[in-house]
């Protein structure tokens, strides 16, 4: 399958994240500690190979960033030092920033239940 | 200074209603130790999450006007129960700090507030408890041997490692603090993971397997409680048991120091009755 390829989107995600995503070498150590990658289309390292080749159709067409929860594991195992978690915010940002959700307070069930810090958290995280 | 007879405490959207057990107890211990919290006169909410562009800076804004608090009371330090409070603004701090630029550009936007200088530090109150390992000690008056306790500290004091308040791989702090009230400490290979944070909003499904994980680890090991800090991950290890038949209460390590000290408070809001069990133990009347 032919990748059309969009380097702005690289561009773009090093300048949101200040992270180098060319600094990773594979070595899979986010994805192996990542506690959320059996809910994730495509593993961490496969998205930052997915950014080096200015795949963003690719990448905006999987979860993988909706289902990381900003813990940080990846973050702190890097042995590359690459702050994963900025790289997830930053194609977060880049989705968002055309306005559009990914979460509906409409849908909530149980929002009474809910801790204020959850939903505060949820939104700041999931809408534009 | 209020930091040489207590400390001045930010408590967060959550503490003041979903976790005011965890302000109750805390209050009560930290009153029992002579070193009260004493809350800020003005304070705002710290976002919850921490905001990660390069760019935006406009969600720095709530923690930075809350570290202006601090200083125009005449505060170099506050002190926050909550995990993700600690980590927002300990994060948001150090960013500022870090970048001169950041700073200055806040400032020039909070036009007719005060400028932020950059003098207040941030601490979660693990880090004063740490502290008072000798005081605590004294005021321990129930024998809890009987209870079997695991910790669990989540991401937000651990992670990114310049903002943890210890090991980010092999914490002790909890230990040692549980360890001071006579409890069996036992060990918890899944202490420091997440816990499935703010998808419990709509993502109960991926939480679940998350609480599966953790707290099933704790009842294959025979815990009683599981004991920790965070109001979000008090909420997630306890709501969604509901979909497993475990039955085990999740508490504030506050709650447990003031089990500990007999104080009478917190213990009032959680979906997993952690009395009955205090009771069958002989802790509780």
């Amino acid at each position: 399958m032919k990748v059309k390829r969009d380097l702005e989107f690289l561009d773009k995600v090093e300048e949101l994240s200040g992270q180098s995503v060319n600094a990773c070498i594979r070595c899979g150590t986010c994805s192996a500690g990542c506690p959320f990658v059996k809910d994730m289309d495509v593993l961490p390292e496969r998205i930052f190979k997915k950014i080096v080749l200015g795949d963003k159709e690719g990448i905006l067409e999987q979860n993988t960033m909706w289902i990381c929860a900003e813990c940080f594991t990846c973050s702190v195992r890097c042995p590359r030092d690459i702050d994963i978690a900025k790289i997830m915010e930053a194609v977060r940002q880049i989705v968002l920033r055309e306005d559009i959700d990914k979460v509906d307070l409409d849908h909530i069930q149980n929002l009474e239940d809910l801790p204020q810090l959850a939903v505060v958290g949820c939104f700041r995280k999931e809408t534009a | 200074m209020i930091t040489m007879d207590g400390y001045l405490y930010y408590p967060g959207c959550t503490l003041k209603t979903k976790a005011s057990d965890y302000e109750e107890s805390a209050m009560a211990v930290m009153d029992a130790l002579g070193k009260p919290l004493v809350e800020m006169e003005d304070w705002y909410c710290c976002g919850a999450v921490q905001s990660l562009t390069t760019d935006d800076l406009m969600h720095q804004l709530a923690p930075i006007r809350t570290m202006c608090c601090a200083q125009e009371e005449g505060e170099n330090e506050l002190v926050t129960l909550c995990d993700m409070c600690y980590n927002v603004l300990k994060q948001a701090n150090k960013r500022i700090k870090d970048n001169p630029d950041d700073l200055e550009t806040i400032n020039e936007f909070q036009d007719e507030d005060p400028d932020y200088l950059g003098d207040v530090e941030v601490y979660h109150l693990f880090e004063v408890l740490k502290e008072m390992k000798k005081e605590i000690k004294k005021k321990v008056v129930k024998d809890l041997s009987s209870l079997k306790i695991a910790p669990y500290y989540g991401c937000m004091l651990l992670r990114p490692t310049e903002i943890a308040v210890d090991d980010t791989e092999d914490p002790k702090i909890m230990e040692e603090l549980i360890g001071l009230t006579g409890a069996a400490v036992i060990d918890n290979p899944k202490k420091t993971e997440c816990c499935g944070s703010y998808h419990t909003v709509n993502r109960g499904d991926i939480v679940e397997k998350r609480v599966k994980e953790i707290v099933g680890r704790a009842v294959e090991d025979d815990v009683d409680m599981i004991v920790l800090s965070c109001p979000l991950c008090q909420f997630n290890l306890e709501y969604h048991q509901r979909v497993t038949d475990f039955d085990v209460p999740v508490l504030y390590l506050t709650e447990l120091l003031a089990i500990a000290f007999g104080l009478e408070v917190g213990l009032k809001k959680h979906k997993i009755d952690p009395i009955k069990k205090l009771k069958e133990k002989d802790i509780l009347e």
